[in-house]
């Protein structure tokens, strides 16, 4: 892609990040009544301290004002005070991050892991029982509410079986000492193993329930691109060399199935954060999705904002990197 | 898959769909119970075939002692009231707006063109979560929550086929014969792009029913004591150490119903693409 091209997309970014930030900026409008009152409400607060905090909250400024100052702070990731945990919502929000990254990753992997090899041995046993099960699954996979799911999971596996934990992130007597706050990265950097299991243990059901819709709507890519390569040509040249199926499957189709998949891939991590303040709430699970949840029961306003406009940035972000992916990885759009 | 078995199929989803909508209208008569009488001495009682259950509560009962079978036959209005409210409302919205982008171009193109790429920069579920956050819970507000994004989806899908039908022979005929810019939209482009819209609206109701329920399992849709399926999963949730029923159940009529209009909306296309 030329740097032309790159500098036109990326201009395009423009106008949609700051409309998502006005959008974010006006749903605090949608609250009923001020939003210091709100936010006050029950605590016995006298009227001074609901002038203090509009004034900390810059409601006191007109509308305009408070839309300049709202990017600004954005920006440099200032979203102001948590009144619930008495510290910046930034902070806050930085030490849940971690747990929520890597659940996201976890669940991108059990999709791929799954639905890679599912898409192509129903393309190549197509119209077979295996074909129809995938092809029902991805329909089942669509149709399951996450929720529900994890739940079910939960009863197999932690209640009726034991054989996984029901909630959180690890044990109280596994963790490894904090340096990166990504728990299986300290793990490994502390040659923790019994960290690393017992990390890998809590997030296995989270993981599949995040995942699980994911990995029907890879399958059902990976499935026919993998059909749409098997037609052509340069398969039945490869076919008739006399190469093997395991090394004409493996070697010429799927390098080029994958492309639609890995895109597609890109386009559903986006799609991931979405679920995860359902799955983190189900599973107990200390991310920034549990958090937003948390905050919205004690009206926490300012995080909240800052967690959807930090979601919605990072989806507007994937979905161009996936944009971006597609037209690198494909010679015809390349062109 | 052969003609017979895909009509066996859209048969059978369009029986279940049939089946729901029934439950929903007939909910006062058919439900066994009021969803909101509660019996303590009737707490987490089980389904009638485990010991314990009986026949009159066939599906058991909840932490409240109330019957769970009832409580999901009322559920069904909220789910249905909030799937087709929201997906008609969108899809009027969204189809004048896609027309107008699609047909008049310009800056009424820009202005729409630029709303749906902001909206769809959210992923649905914050982006309701969001504004309910601010809003505050209850069905009505979850309604407007969820139509505020819905009506991006036919709109993408008008503006696209009208931008295609803007080019025909029938389009230009109808302008060289003098109609009005209103009257091509409406009359013209419109019944001529309406099969792939109400396709559309099809699936996307059963996505707002997920939706749905899941801002009630976060407690912020439809407020007890109001029985909703996603509201009666997150009840269960705390007792499924001894009482796995009060909330498997209310999941498998998401499920079913889900499933039931997923698979009417797709299953009609026999392609080998999957």
């Amino acid at each position: 892609m030329s740097p032309a091209a790159l500098l036109t997309r990326l201009l395009h970014l423009i106008p949609v990040l700051l409309g998502v930030t006005v959008v974010v900026f006006l749903m605090m409008a949608a609250t009923p009544g001020d939003p210091a009152e709100v936010m006050l409400a029950g605590q016995q607060a006298t009227p001074a301290q609901v002038a203090a905090l509009r004034h900390d909250m810059g409601l006191d400024r007109p509308p305009l004002e408070r839309f300049g100052l709202f990017v600004g702070h954005a920006v440099r990731g200032q979203f102001g005070q948590s009144l619930f945990h008495r510290r910046p919502v930034a902070q806050v929000i930085a030490e849940r991050l971690p747990a929520t990254i890597e659940l996201s990753l976890a669940a991108l992997v059990f999709a791929l892991v799954v639905a890679i090899p599912l898409g192509v041995l129903a393309a190549v046993k197509r119209g077979g029982w295996l074909d129809r099960a995938a092809t029902f699954g991805t329909l089942l996979g669509v149709s399951l509410p996450g929720f529900w799911f994890g739940i079910l999971l939960l009863i197999g596996f932690a209640v009726q079986w034991r054989l996984l934990p029901v909630s959180g992130e690890i044990d109280y007597d596994a963790q490894p000492p904090g340096v990166t706050g990504f728990l299986l990265v300290d793990s490994v950097l502390a040659g923790r193993l019994d960290s690393l299991l017992n990390t890998l243990a809590h997030l296995a059901l989270p993981a599949i329930t995040l995942g699980l819709p994911m990995a029907a709507i890879l399958m059902r890519v990976t499935r026919s691109s993998m059909l749409d390569v098997l037609r052509q040509d340069y398969i039945t040249f490869a076919e008739a060399k006399g190469l093997s199926r395991g090394r004409v499957l493996l070697v010429h189709a799927l390098k080029n199935a994958l492309l639609p998949t890995v895109t597609v891939a890109a386009l559903e991590t986006g799609a991931l954060l979405g679920g995860n303040m359902v799955v983190e709430t189900v599973f107990g699970w200390p991310g920034l999705g549990r958090l937003v949840v948390e905050s919205i029961f004690v009206r926490n306003y300012p995080l909240v904002q800052a967690a959807v406009l930090l979601y919605a940035v990072t989806f507007v972000l994937l979905n161009f990197c996936a944009d971006l992916l597609y037209t690198i990885l494909n010679p015809r759009v390349r062109m | 898959m052969s003609g017979i078995a895909v009509l066996g199929r859209i048969r059978l989803s369009y029986l279940v769909v049939a089946v729901f909508v029934a439950m929903a209208v007939l909910a006062p008569i058919i439900a066994p119970h009021d969803p909101a009488d509660s019996d303590l001495f009737r707490r987490l009682q089980p389904p009638f075939w485990m010991a314990g259950g009986e026949a009159g509560f066939p599906l058991g009962c909840d932490a409240l002692g109330r019957d769970i079978l009832s409580r999901i036959i009322f559920g069904t209005r909220i789910s249905i009231l909030v799937g087709v409210v929201v997906v008609s409302a969108a899809t009027v919205i969204g189809v004048l707006a896609g027309l107008a982008a699609g047909y008049l171009r310009g800056w009424v193109d820009v202005v729409v063109s630029w709303m749906t790429d902001v909206l769809l920069g959210f992923p649905y579920l914050i982006f309701a979560i969001g504004l309910m956050a601010m809003m505050g819970p209850g069905l009505l507000n979850m309604v407007f929550a969820l139509a505020y994004k819905e009506w991006v989806v036919p709109c993408r899908v008008v503006r696209g086929e009208t931008l295609a039908a803007r080019e025909t022979e029938y389009v230009e005929a109808a302008r060289a014969l003098g109609a009005s810019r209103r009257f091509i939209m409406l009359r013209e482009v419109l019944p001529n792009i309406l099969a792939p819209v109400l396709a559309v609206a099809t699936i996307r109701v059963a996505q707002v029913i997920i939706l749905e329920a899941s801002l009630s399992f976060l407690g912020l849709g439809v407020q007890p004591p109001t029985a909703s399926w996603g509201s009666m999963i997150a009840d269960g949730r705390g007792y499924i150490l001894d009482a796995w029923w009060v909330s498997t159940f209310p999941g498998v009529a998401i499920l079913l119903l889900v499933l039931a209009i997923n698979l009417a909306g797709q299953v009609r296309r026999r392609d080998d693409h999957g």
